[in-house]
């Protein structure tokens, strides 16, 4: 099954190769591609764009610069006003406004009135800021319960599917000896994956962009339940300790070693499970449980995207790029699961037939009918985002300081308003 | 002599003294020692949660190996060369000439630029990041090693003026006059006169500034991105990125990028401590 | 040479007042550098933080808002307490620096390669060191816990808890801090003149009161130093608690200098002006130090 459909895609790359190379004839000189995928299976898709599009183009100069993900971050902001790539890697939804307002990134909505772009509406409102649309998806990923299937096994558990359930399971889990949830909280960005699942499990999608634009305050009651909800977890010791030491790579090994039996996580969790030596019988998946009855159950599935900075030099050859990565075939190929082992955007492009790609792809699909949120970090403005995250890790170890918690970020959100 | 020299102690207390010395280095050691050997710890007593055991056998040339071949590591370390030497030409060069100036001359405004190349020596760093990294990035410096260079050499100026002005001041001046007398150029005398005398307070400066530049983080990573110009400091974090939770190759990344000024230090010891103790003792 | 002298008159205007302007001309590229790198940019900062800007878009006039909003921000104010604890405790190293140079003070076989190794820590980068230090405190496998255990002790997550990360970030900076301030006092002691000491003991002066009375005020210069670099390097703390904890536990860690870079520079920072507000303050706190270290200097030099 799996070498047939890799038969299929290499005749596919291999089509659009000839026609490709006819249709962009005349595209030369230098294209500078700048890029976050500096872990090796993304880097080696990225490197593997980069040489399959250069083959398509032969008379074009393409330079490749990965720069570790973490440092990207920062230094995105210096190198679109300093040294622009013709293409750069970035984020959906808010993380995008502070470049796009200053105007450093291309309006490419262009590119989207190609017939071509129908395939990918459904990220288009993630990739629309004023109107127009600032760049393109390449990938997205789900969100939810990694678990250990054997441990549930062991002490006789089933997949839960409200959250009477999962507290449920989660005291026998304790009562195991072990914890519920493995998490780390060091970078932060993973209580924010808490907050947004309990947040639109108890209040709804609606309710929580509504959170995210700064609509509703931080001391209104919709946010304390979405908190009492967590902070159960949190009393019956669900989460393992200290975990704002560690980063999320240092909490996996406690999964591993069947210390905690969940990680909620996004799917590029899986290789590092895998590689710690977790087989598919030991690893499953679930969505998140339903908390309040009658919220629609949405999901987190962040949008990882290709920009044009308005710096660019090459920009004709910057669009056809940006093409040739939301093209079907391209998406399906460097989303399998010997690759990076994600989604793709594209609706023409097919899912490798991956366990916990086809889970993803099915719960993004049918089972996330309140809506589809980037992350926490994506859908809150910058400075909100940082507060917020800050006061996630605090409340996960210290929860009775929520008063003064959400005060905090009650203040900021009046600041950033003004 | 104080505290009263050993030999004129008891018999027990120089036994004592002999033996807490050892166990008193491997105290003070300890975290440095433990890295070291996580650093020649194969992989597998890792996985198997155990750290604190004698290395099951010795894995340091594949750790290390890989430090060289696997990272871009080299990369970063010969980027920290390439920064350092020549902010060490530049600052000691600029020195000498301001240390010179006001280390020879009497004018008026003399101690006052001095006091500002002192107080620039002081000032806190964050206080100049913004706007030096405005500068860097209009002139096109920006992620460059000339950038970083630069920046460098201006501030470590500051410091340097004081050390070589205090050295100049200390030099014969009958020598200056002398030669003034015999109508050697001002030029001569710095060149000719001066020059070869500094040459103790040139050496103790260069390891001293090769050692402050080599371990900068800060500007580094206000300035610099990825490894074509990151410095060993910076390019350390995206190493560590990269081997997530491999800590025998977490420690092993951390003790190459401390080594070369830890040689540098071994190898110029005189010169080092004579730069870092300069005024210190009248 | 010789006639060079007889020839003096033909040289015009510069060889006249060649005792003014050869020194300027020396001070030339020094204080181009330093003008544009260190005074340049101080000024350009004060500037700054009274503008709103995000350092992409245009900056906008604010007046004194950012310092304003400084007095209500609990980061700041954490920021703040801080640096006193640094600045406070950062002085722990020059007695912990005269005391192991009192230890190491002795001449026996092998001295030099224990008074290389004890100043060792100096040598290596803050990030190494950070990096060292988080792998001592780590509550997993962590040197520090293995000891405490061994010894029958509980567990303790030093850059878990906000009541004691910090405190585990400036043992880490002591490290290095306490070697420096170590190397100062051997030369210092060597320098000590041996007749007063002499002289001392046969006053029947020995152990702390020969140390406190005759030994110490001899160590004056190197104390100055020791204070001096201490104090800078306590306001400059940034690299540690960057690496080490990132200014976290939920922000207990941080000091003005990394609450500036986060402000302004970091992910989600984009507050320039406000980061410079920062910035200013920590200027004039270090400029008391400041003054402080050029009033003493200037006495110093008035004393020649």
């Amino acid at each position: 099954m799996r070498s047939m459909k890799k038969l299929m895609l290499a005749g596919m790359a291999a089509t659009t190769m000839l026609s490709g190379a006819a249709f962009a004839e005349g595209l030369s000189g230098e294209l500078r591609i700048f890029s976050d995928m500096s872990n090796p299976a993304p880097r080696a898709v990225m490197e593997g764009m980069v040489e399959r599009f250069g083959a398509m183009h032969p008379d074009l100069d393409i330079e490749l610069t990965v720069i570790d993900r973490e440092a990207y971050k920062t230094q995105i902001r210096n190198f679109l006003t300093a040294d622009a790539p013709d293409v750069a890697n970035w984020y959906a939804a808010n993380r995008m406004g502070p470049y796009v307002n200053a105007g450093l990134f291309e309006d490419v909505s262009d590119l989207w009135a190609e017939p071509d772009f129908a395939n990918l509406a459904s990220t288009k409102g993630a990739m629309t800021i004023d109107g127009k649309q600032w760049g393109v998806p390449y990938t997205y990923y789900q969100w939810g319960i990694y678990y250990r299937q054997d441990i549930f096994e062991e002490l006789g558990l089933t997949v839960p599917t409200t959250f009477d359930e999962e507290l449920a399971n989660c005291e026998k889990i304790v009562a195991s000896g072990r914890a519920c949830y493995t998490i780390g909280s060091k970078f932060l960005w993973t209580a924010g994956g808490w907050f947004d699942y309990m947040n639109m499990r108890t209040n709804g999608y609606d309710f929580h962009m509504a959170l995210a634009r700064g609509e509703v305050e931080w001391t209104d009651d919709r946010v304390r339940a979405t908190f009492a909800n967590w902070r159960k977890l949190i009393d019956m010791g669900g989460f393992i300790e200290d975990h704002q030491t560690y980063s999320w790579q240092e909490a996996l090994p406690f999964m591993i070693n069947g210390e905690a039996t969940a990680y909620l996580m996004g799917n590029f969790s899986v290789p590092h499970f895998r590689d710690g030596g977790l087989s598919d019988d030991q690893l499953g998946f679930y969505q998140f449980p339903a908390i309040t009855e009658g919220v629609a159950m949405a999901e987190d599935a962040p949008t990882d995207t290709f920009h044009i900075p308005s710096n660019a030099k090459n920009k004709e050859a910057a669009r056809e790029f940006l093409r040739f990565v939301v093209s079907a075939e391209n998406q399906t190929m460097i989303n399998a699961g010997d690759a990076l082992g994600q989604l793709p955007v594209n609706a023409a492009s097919s899912v490798d037939d991956d366990k916990f790609l086809e889970a993803g792809f099915a719960m993004l699909s049918n089972d996330s009918p309140g809506g589809v949120a980037q992350f926490f970090d994506r859908d809150f403005s910058a400075e909100m985002a940082s507060a917020g995250m800050e006061g996630l890790q605090e409340f996960m170890v210290y929860p009775d300081n929520l008063d003064d918690i959400l005060e905090r970020l009650e203040a900021v959100r009046q600041d950033i308003a003004q | 002599m104080f505290p009263t020299p050993l030999e004129r102690t008891s018999r027990t207390w120089q036994i004592g003294y002999q033996s807490l010395l050892p166990v008193a280095v491997i105290a003070w050691l300890l975290p440095l020692l433990a890295v070291a050997m996580f650093s020649i710890k194969p992989s597998s007593d890792f996985t198997g949660g155990d750290y604190w055991s004698w290395p099951s056998r010795f894995a340091g040339f594949e750790n290390y190996g890989r430090v060289f071949m696997d990272s871009p590591m080299p990369r970063y370390i010969l980027n920290s060369f390439m920064i350092t030497i020549p902010t060490v030409i530049g600052a000691v060069a600029l020195s000498c000439m301001t240390g010179f100036a006001l280390g020879i001359y009497k004018f008026r405004l003399n101690l006052f630029v001095f006091f500002l190349f002192i107080a620039g020596n002081f000032v806190p760093f964050q206080i100049l990041m913004i706007p030096v990294r405005d500068l860097t990035i209009n002139a096109g410096l920006y992620n460059t090693k000339l950038g970083l260079v630069l920046f460098h050499i201006a501030f470590q100026t500051g410091f340097c003026t004081l050390f070589m002005r205090n050295f100049i001041r200390a030099l014969p001046f009958e020598l200056i006059e002398a030669a003034r007398v015999e109508g050697i150029t001002e030029f001569q005398i710095f060149w000719h006169i001066v020059l070869p005398l500094m040459k103790p307070a040139i050496a103790a400066l260069s390891v001293l500034v090769f050692t402050f530049i080599w371990n900068d983080y800060f500007w580094a990573v206000v300035l610099t991105q990825g490894p074509q110009a990151q410095p060993v400091t910076a390019g350390i974090t995206s190493f560590n990125a990269q081997f997530g939770v491999a800590y025998h190759m977490l420690s092993a990344g951390s003790i190459v990028a401390a080594l070369p000024p830890v040689l540098m230090f071994f190898l110029m010891q005189r010169h080092f401590i004579a730069g870092l103790t300069l005024g210190a003792v009248k | 040479m010789a006639d060079t002298s007889a020839n003096a008159r033909h040289y015009g205007w510069f060889h006249r007042n060649r005792q003014t302007v050869t020194p300027w001309l020396f001070l030339l590229p020094g204080i181009l550098f330093f003008s544009t790198y260190v005074v340049y940019p101080i000024i350009e900062s004060i500037s700054l933080s009274f503008y709103k800007w995000d350092g992409l878009g245009e900056a906008t006039y604010v007046g004194t808002e950012n310092y304003e909003k400084l007095v209500n921000d609990r980061a700041f104010t954490v920021s703040l307490i801080n640096n006193v604890k640094w600045l406070l405790l950062y002085l722990l190293a020059i007695p912990a620096g005269l005391f192991i140079a009192l230890f190491l003070n002795q001449t026996v076989r092998g001295i030099r390669i224990y008074k290389s190794l004890f100043f060792f820590p100096f040598v290596i980068s803050q990030v190494v060191v950070g990096l060292v230090f988080t792998w001592f405190y780590d509550p997993k496998f962590g040197l520090l816990n293995g000891i405490l255990g061994a010894v029958g002790l509980g567990q303790i997550n030093v850059l878990g808890d906000p009541a004691l990360a910090t405190y585990g970030i400036i043992a880490a900076g002591l490290w290095p801090q306490t070697a420096y301030c170590m190397i100062l006092y051997l030369t210092g002691l060597n320098a000590v003149d041996p007749e007063q000491i002499e002289a001392a003991r046969l006053d029947g002066a020995k152990g702390r009161r020969m140390l406190w009375y005759i030994i110490v005020p001899q160590l004056k210069p190197a104390t100055f130093i020791a204070f001096v670099v201490t104090i800078i390097g306590a306001l400059r703390s940034f690299d540690l608690i960057s690496i080490m904890t990132n200014g976290g536990p939920f922000g207990s860690t941080r000091v003005l200098s990394f609450y500036m870079f986060e402000k302004a520079l970091s992910e989600y920072g984009f507050r320039m002006g406000y980061g410079a507000a920062i910035a200013v303050v920590l200027f004039v706190i270090m400029l008391f130090f400041i003054a402080y270290f050029l009033w003493s200097m200037y006495q110093d030099e008035k004393g020649r």
